[in-house]
């Protein structure tokens, strides 16, 4: 900040105002600034996680509030690890989490390359691609639902349409072999477009004169794509893996619009469970042991995931 | 592997970091396979030796 803009700033200050702060020392302005800020973070992140691990030892309901408290110590813990329905839950969430993660990465990435190389209509087609993205998850499970009906969705159609199959001889979200796969396909539909822009900021960084030098050495276009595009879009890559991953661990609103968890509890979710026993079956106990071993598995995560981002970045 | 051991006894940052990344995975890998419901049961207490490791070793000297 020049020093002009600095004298108006201080000319502007009222007089009140400015004998209140005459005296203080720089570090004590920067933590009056920055007071608020680490107030509203222990309040809102750091208190409720210390109170989670606290109701995670407890039997508490909290539609039980005048109930003896009792402490059960990691009865919580035992008997949710040794649960077959909720090891049955986290299969799911890794079924969504990885197939999401792959489809989102390579159509992502080929989208970016392809948007990437310039031609007629290429702003057009990026805001089109990008739209899903801008809808609201509820809003994408809902018409989803419908896309998905066997007598009148359009899906079926295009199926029966490209395989010859009946459309109304399957049910996407009826099924318990495809309902896994409907809720992939909708993420991957909604979520593309976020890792294909993460990506092509990655692909608009690489300066062409990379490219013309390895033009120079005679590299053919596959050995550019593999040693100069792959490496430096890498970090953006990572980055954008990170995010949906974090996402889709906890993914809820689309998945509950789209299935509600069904058929049976084939495409229940870690979050889907984890909400119905916190506020459906009120064992807030039990429910809070729950979210700190998903807490702990994320946390874990994405630090060797962080670690192994910093390092791609120092290459 | 013997410098990954010496790394280990010599308390530096890159090896006990490893090893915490190495549990913190298998923890993961364990809470979400198909195969073994005891691996399943002691996944939690894998992910959390990891993850309490990762953050005691991230001020490991290099």
């Amino acid at each position: 900040m020049s020093g002009k803009v600095v004298d108006t700033l201080a000319k502007a200050t009222p007089p009140r105002l400015a004998r209140k702060f005459k005296g203080l020392s720089d570090r004590a302005i920067a933590w009056i600034f920055v007071a608020p800020t680490i107030f509203l973070l222990l309040a809102i992140n750091i208190f409720p996680l210390i109170w989670t691990i606290r109701l995670s030892f407890t039997n508490f309901r909290v539609n039980r509030v005048n109930a003896d408290v009792k402490w059960v110590g990691l009865r919580n813990y035992e008997r949710i690890l040794s649960d077959p329905d909720i090891w049955q839950t986290m299969q799911a969430t890794a079924h969504f989490l990885f197939w999401t993660l792959f489809f989102q990465v390579l159509i992502g990435f080929a989208l970016a390359y392809l948007i990437n190389k310039k031609f007629k209509g290429n702003d057009l087609w990026t805001t089109i691609i990008v739209f899903p993205m801008m809808l609201s998850p509820a809003v994408v499970g809902n018409f989803w639902t419908f896309l998905y009906q066997p007598q009148i969705g359009l899906f079926n159609y295009v199926v029966s349409f490209f395989s010859g199959v009946d459309p109304s001889s399957f049910s996407m979200i009826g099924s318990v072999d495809l309902a896994p796969w409907a809720i992939v396909i909708v993420d991957t539909w909604m979520w593309t477009p976020f890792v294909m822009l993460i990506c092509l900021a990655g692909l608009r960084s690489i300066p062409d004169s990379i490219y013309e030098a390895a033009e120079c050495d005679r590299a053919s276009k596959w050995r550019q794509f593999w040693t100069i595009t792959i490496p430096m879009v890498l970090p953006f890559l990572m980055l954008a893996v990170l995010f949906r991953g974090i996402e889709n661990f906890k993914m809820f609103d689309l998945v509950v619009q789209l299935t509600g968890g069904g058929p049976g509890s084939i495409t229940e979710l870690t979050s889907i469970n984890l909400k119905r026993e916190a506020f459906e079956k009120w064992r807030t106990g039990y429910a809070s042991a729950y979210a700190v071993i998903l807490f702990v598995t994320i946390f874990g995560l994405a630090s060797i995931y962080v670690k192994a981002l910093n390092k791609v970045k120092e290459r | 592997m013997s410098g990954f051991i010496k790394g280990l006894l010599g308390f530096r940052r890159g090896a006990w970091e490893m090893l915490a990344s190495i549990l913190i995975a298998l923890g993961v890998f364990m809470l979400m396979q198909p195969f073994w419901l005891v691996a399943f049961t002691y996944s939690f207490i894998v992910t959390l030796v990891g993850t309490v490791m990762f953050i005691i070793v991230s001020h490991f000297q290099e």
